[in-house]
């Protein structure tokens, strides 16, 4: 049966019902790239989401047309998805004690009570 | 737009319920309850998963679908003006149903089997997609209503728990304020105008106002299923919650221009802040969710129309050697 559409477009490519069924084969899409967007020069590069692509390039010009329709961009990186080697949420745990380091932060150094007594002391 | 948040109840209804392993659905339920988000590579109820896939599926089967009839004025855009705005707003709507089908891949379903679920009409997408933009008042109702009822979806499920759907949705609900507001303005330009053109724009508020009714879905009862997905933040409030939230935004600002919403019997009731409508006709709602609809053949036809003519392009550029890995985000 032939379908008849308000939009002549549609109606130009001759479409009926008969043709149906499941064209897309398995991998067709393409393998996925994380995409990673700079805003300003000399900002740092945010991870935004990904794209599928055949090729880096290809993705290249998928995340731009999906990442950078606003706004300001000024570089576009993309990484193949199977060459992230990341660590695992399960394994979380070796983070826990980061917070405890507190001398590693410059908060933890206070000096100025003892240079104002050592001026107290010599200076007054 | 388009958070066709509605799920099918019925076909939900018969899915079996999952038993997990007690101890690490326990621990899942409670990182939940603190308003942690779930990553792909996390544990999950085998049924949270499968209810999500199903839900940004067809989330993003309506950003794709949906673009069609708008896309159908493009070339008939009343003037530059309006012809780049829905032209930007068409290619936003593509844009959303990528994003979409990426957030739904890592939870393990494919974009070739999704795709292919959408044509062959096994998936579902948002069912005001099965009716026709007959004129130009129809994209103006479509911009201002159709995704103002998305928005009040999506901005609710962005605050989900799984986090790629909501990374996803926070981009998407940022760039629908711009839809939103240009199907405004086309509608009070509408509204504003001729004798004529505020006709045109009644009639078309006419014609769409059951499929707007339609659109959150039928009153939803707290059955098991529904329970556990608000519990585990899939499901981020009831259909008809969601409806009244719309009701009570935009019945105003339909009422302020001097239109007419046709139903004599939609009132809000002062006190509950509830809404009540007369029957939108749910038995039309599931007929054409159940392919019976204006435009369901023709949406479906289009989409394997463009995989069948796109086919000759994937395939030059495919590299055989390549293996698919799920993405991380």
């Amino acid at each position: 049966m032939n379908i008849i559409s308000l939009d002549p477009r549609v109606n130009r490519m001759g479409l009926n019902t008969d043709e149906t069924g499941a064209p897309i084969s398995a991998n067709e899409e393409g393998s996925t790239y994380e995409v990673f967007h700079q805003k300003k020069k000399g900002a740092q590069h945010t991870h935004v989401g990904i794209v599928h692509a055949p090729n880096p390039e290809m993705a290249i010009l998928m995340a731009k047309e999906s990442f950078a329709r606003r706004g300001q961009t000024s570089n576009i990186w993309v990484v193949k998805s199977s060459d992230v080697y990341a660590t695992s949420y399960e394994d979380a745990d070796m983070f826990d004690t980061t917070p405890e380091k507190v001398h590693r932060e410059a908060s933890a150094y206070k000096l100025r009570d003892k240079i104002e007594n050592y001026k107290e002391q010599h200076n007054g | 737009m388009y958070g066709g948040g509605y799920v099918d109840e019925k076909e939900r209804a018969k899915d079996p319920i999952i038993k997990d392993d007690p101890e690490k659905l326990a621990i899942f339920e409670a990182r939940i309850a603190a308003g942690e988000k779930v990553e792909p590579s996390d544990w999950m109820p085998a049924d949270y998963r499968k209810q999500l896939i199903r839900m940004i599926e067809q989330h993003a089967h309506s950003e794709i679908i949906g673009a069609l009839p708008e896309g159908t004025w493009i070339t008939r855009a009343p003037s530059f003006k309006r012809k780049m705005a829905i032209m930007a707003k068409v290619q936003d709507e593509i844009g959303h149903g990528q994003m979409l089908y990426s957030a739904c891949e890592t939870l393990g379903k494919s974009r070739e089997e999704m795709l292919n679920d959408l044509i062959s009409g096994k998936s579902k997408y948002s069912n005001v997609f099965n009716y026709p933009a007959k004129t130009w008042a129809d994209v103006a109702v479509i911009g201002f209503l159709i995704d103002a009822a998305a928005i009040v979806n999506q901005v609710l499920n962005s605050k989900g728990s799984y986090g790629p759907y909501c990374r996803a949705l926070e981009r998407i609900c940022y760039e629908e304020a711009f839809h939103l507001k240009q199907g405004h303005d086309a509608f009070v330009a509408l509204a504003v105008g001729s004798p004529s053109q505020r006709a045109m724009l009644q009639d078309a508020l006419n014609r769409w106002w059951k499929p707007i009714i339609h659109f959150f879905g039928p009153s939803d009862k707290m059955s098991v299923h529904t329970e556990r997905l608000m519990r585990w933040k899939v499901k981020m409030a009831s259909n008809d919650d969601m409806r009244n939230q719309f009701l009570s935004t935009y019945v105003p600002k339909i009422r302020e221009l001097g239109l007419t919403i046709p139903d004599p019997d939609l009132k809000k009731d002062e006190v509950t802040g509830e809404w009540t409508f007369g029957d939108p006709d749910w038995d039309e709602f599931f007929r054409v969710i159940n392919g019976d609809g204006p435009c369901n053949k023709e949406r479906l036809a289009v989409r394997w129309w463009a995989a069948e003519h796109g086919k000759w392009v994937r395939r030059a550029l495919l590299n055989p050697n390549e293996k698919y890995v799920v993405p991380l985000a």
